[in-house]
């Protein structure tokens, strides 16, 4: 207990905070910035495992939030059937050329020894591939596009519910970990950095452009919810009489009948917001319960100690018979896949799918922020970071505007560097952000949480 | 007649552009590959370190638009710049003083650099859209075209124009001249030769009695200097706004591990090749055909390799490939 101590003070600070949000600003932003930061505790949750336990810079979170975001629509949007009997079938068949390629490949790499021939054979595969790929393609993508594209344009889901997602989402996250890091884990750390955040750059442009499976920049919007809808709820017996219940004291002062039903229709509308909000806490907080004891079973297993001594000295272990390609590869999937699981909850909680919004410094940097913050390595580090960065990241912008009518007090409510700086209050977020990493990263370099390990 | 007319529309929509983008890729790639082959760490604030030198000679070119001063044909900025680059240099020393110098002492990890870079980032790009805000900003004037596409027309005859910018000569002139100034000073004088020792082996060169405060401010001063002008061209070629200098962080670092990073004169090279992949695989080719080949064999279709919605993923791509067979780049890495 007593050595746990500063994890609980750390988290009770952070529930108070919350808390007063709750009391000062309102039930439904402290409720929403609660969400999010239970998503975000998820992505720095993957992103730890790739960075505390293994080492491995992962710049590409962006592009695995994205995927699972995907994922999210593929499963939940009902199929569009006269997208598919418009260009199905070449979509389906464009699928089978490419899995048709990549086993080819596979083959020749495996039967022929290496050798100029060989590669300029892969080349001329992988180019005539691809444009048999456009040509199959390219009259069913057309064909999907002109689908009533003011609404859909784009061949659905599956229909499922969205749920089901956050699964899939981390297998999409997973499998493009495993590519990624086919190709990128042998390189130095900070190439990999950079490489990672390019080919998260080329995952969100693919999205992006491919209408036929995204709808692209045009957004998903109407995603089926795991959670009741508010308009719903208001109309539901039992909610208002739940709601009822929780104010009687309120409404019992009110004397005239007429007022205390508007007064009670108020607190329904209000409370079925708070209520739907409180629906998804409770789901995202049991994905972020079950995570976090994998995960700290993971760590304190044979596998985790695996995991530092590769981590700390990559050759002893290599010398120990420790096998360090596949296990940094295990790892960088794993992480990854757990950020798709949060790239999932997050369209499922926004209820659409904008690929315009994944921007580097919002899905990436900022999640690294978190990490650092938090504490590289400890769990419930990355995810105190998770949830004080989202937090400082949102009322950011209270702050700054408080701490700017303090020093611009004297100043008249006209003056140009007064309205400027209140039009530019958005920004100081970034500001704060920079600083607190800078101050983290050179006055408590492991983090607010550091990494702790017990040898037993 | 018409292979002419093929050959003005190459160089009409894919030469010129390209090399007027490469030239400004190609500053910040030597930005990068200095900073990595000194101070030793992949600098992730490079786009908005440029953004910040830009916004500097920005607000400058305002002012003296105020007073009256211009160049008349040549744009404003120029006369910004040397102002601009004395800013950008304080405000770089003044980060190297308080941020990155703890870490180089402690000889922290470049990982660890990286790291701090990216809170530098944050800063800088708060401080860039606090002074200016996040919006586009024009700050060209004088002159527009060298020659238009009309009077090209007129004056040869031909149907295709040729469209020559100002800002595209004026790109391509002043980083020839700086890029031959910088290689002139890292492979003819005492200090340049020291800064290639200094990255080549660190030890040995303090054994040998280098200073190391010394070559780190030069390097940083040389840093300013390239960052301030390249932001500037490109700003003053396209526009400025934040979000797409960031974002010129990419193809950026695209064009120094293409080159191989550490590698100055790769870096140059690296932003032309990012540049003209980027374009060449991009442009539809539809017209150019028609030009070339016979009416019967006119193409249907745009001839486009990719759309150019992955513009950026062109050169993304590049980089990986590279990195897979080469990973010290197409020129060898790692000698400054």
């Amino acid at each position: 207990m007593r050595k746990n101590l500063n994890v609980i003070a750390a988290y009770s600070i952070m529930l108070v905070l919350i808390i007063l949000v709750g009391i000062f600003q309102s039930w439904n932003i402290a409720l929403s910035i609660f969400n999010m930061c239970l998503i975000s505790a998820v992505m720095t949750m993957g992103a730890n495992i790739q960075w505390g336990y293994a080492g491995l810079i992962n710049f590409g979170i962006m592009g695995y939030t994205a995927l699972g975001g995907l994922a999210a629509v593929l499963i939940s949007v009902d199929p569009v059937q006269e997208a598919w009997s418009a260009g199905g079938i070449n979509i389906l068949m464009s699928l089978l050329i490419i899995i048709a390629m990549v086993i080819s490949i596979r083959f020749i790499l495996k039967n022929f020894v290496k050798s100029k021939l060989r590669t300029y054979g892969i080349a001329a595969i992988i180019i005539s591939g691809i444009i048999i790929i456009r040509l199959t393609a390219e009259s069913g993508i057309e064909g999907i596009e002109a689908v009533n594209p003011a609404k859909t344009g784009f061949l659905g889901g599956l229909g499922l519910p969205i749920v089901f997602s956050w699964i899939v989402g981390a297998f999409f996250a997973g499998g493009l970990a495993f590519i990624v890091g086919k190709v990128a884990l042998g390189l130095r750390a900070d190439y990999l950095a950079i490489a990672t955040l390019l080919i998260s750059e080329i995952v969100i442009a693919i999205i992006k452009h491919e209408d036929w499976l995204t709808r692209g920049v045009k957004n998903v919007i109407g995603l089926k919810r795991p959670a009741p809808y508010e308009v719903d709820l208001q109309t539901t017996e039992w909610f208002i009489n739940l709601v009822e219940k929780f104010n009687s004291g309120k409404l019992a002062l009110i004397s005239n009948l007429s007022d205390r039903q508007v007064a009670l229709n108020q607190l329904v509308i209000e409370g079925s917001s708070v209520f739907v909000k409180l629906c998804y806490s409770g789901l995202f907080l049991v994905v972020v319960i079950i995570l976090l004891i994998l995960t700290q079973k993971a760590l304190y297993s044979p596998w985790g100690r695996m995991m530092r001594a590769i981590r700390d000295n990559e050759e002893a272990a290599n010398a120990m018979g420790k096998n360090v390609v596949k296990q940094h590869l295990l790892i960088f999937i794993l992480g990854s896949a757990i950020v798709g699981i949060a790239g999932a909850m997050l369209v499922t909680q926004d209820g659409l799918f904008t690929p315009g919004s994944y921007r580097p410094m919002r899905y990436t940097f900022l999640i690294w922020v978190m990490v650092i913050v938090g504490g590289s390595g400890n769990n419930f580090g990355a995810i105190l970071g998770g949830f004080a960065v989202w937090f400082l990241w949102i009322e950011a912008a209270p702050i700054a505007l408080f701490v700017i009518n303090l020093f611009t007090a004297g100043m008249p409510e006209t003056h140009a560097l007064k309205i400027h700086l209140i039009e530019s209050v958005p920004y100081f977020r970034y500001l704060m952000m920079g600083i607190g990493l800078l101050l983290i990263m050179r006055y408590r370099p492991k983090g607010i949480l550091p990494e702790k390990i017990e040898i037993k | 007649m018409d292979f002419l007319n093929a050959i003005i529309l190459l160089l009409n929509y894919i030469f010129v552009p390209a090399l007027a983008y490469g030239s400004q890729l190609a500053l910040g790639a030597i930005f990068v590959t200095l900073i990595y082959g000194i101070l030793r760490f992949a600098n992730f604030a490079t786009g908005d370190m440029m953004s910040f030198g830009t916004m500097v000679a920005i607000l400058f070119t305002w002012y003296f638009q105020s007073l009256g001063i211009s160049l008349g044909v040549l744009p404003t900025a120029l006369i910004a710049i040397p102002f601009a680059i004395i800013f950008m240099i304080i405000y770089m020393l003044f980060i190297d003083k308080f941020v990155f110098k703890y870490y180089r002492v402690q000889k922290s990890p470049p990982v660890q650099l990286a790291m701090v870079s990216i809170g530098v980032m944050f800063v800088t790009q708060a401080v860039v859209r606090i002074i200016i805000g996040p919006s586009d900003q024009r700050f060209f004037d004088g002159q527009k075209f060298i020659i238009k596409a009309r009077e090209f027309k007129e004056m040869t005859g031909l149907n295709e124009g040729l469209a020559i910018k100002s800002t595209q000569v004026l790109t391509i002139f002043v980083t020839i001249v700086l890029v031959s100034l910088l290689f002139w000073f890292l492979n003819k004088t005492k200090t340049g030769k020291s800064m290639k020792a200094y990255s080549d082996n660190e030890d040995l060169a303090l054994l040998s009695g280098i200073d190391p405060k010394k070559i780190v401010m030069i390097t940083w001063i040389i840093a300013g200097i390239l960052a301030t002008i390249g932001g500037v061209l490109y700003g003053l070629d396209k526009s400025f706004k934040p979000f797409t200098y960031f974002n010129n962080m990419l193809p950026i670092f695209a064009a120094a591990i293409v080159g191989g990073i550490g590698n100055p004169f790769g870096a140059f090279l690296g932003g032309y090749v990012i540049a003209f992949s980027e374009i060449f695989l991009t442009y539809a080719y539809k017209k150019f055909f028609m030009y070339v080949l016979p009416e019967s064999m006119e193409p249907e279709s745009l001839v486009q390799l990719l759309s150019t919605d992955y513009k950026f993923a062109v050169s993304f791509s590049i980089l990986v490939i590279v990195l897979l067979y080469r990973p010290s780049g197409i020129f060898k890495g790692k000698v400054l």
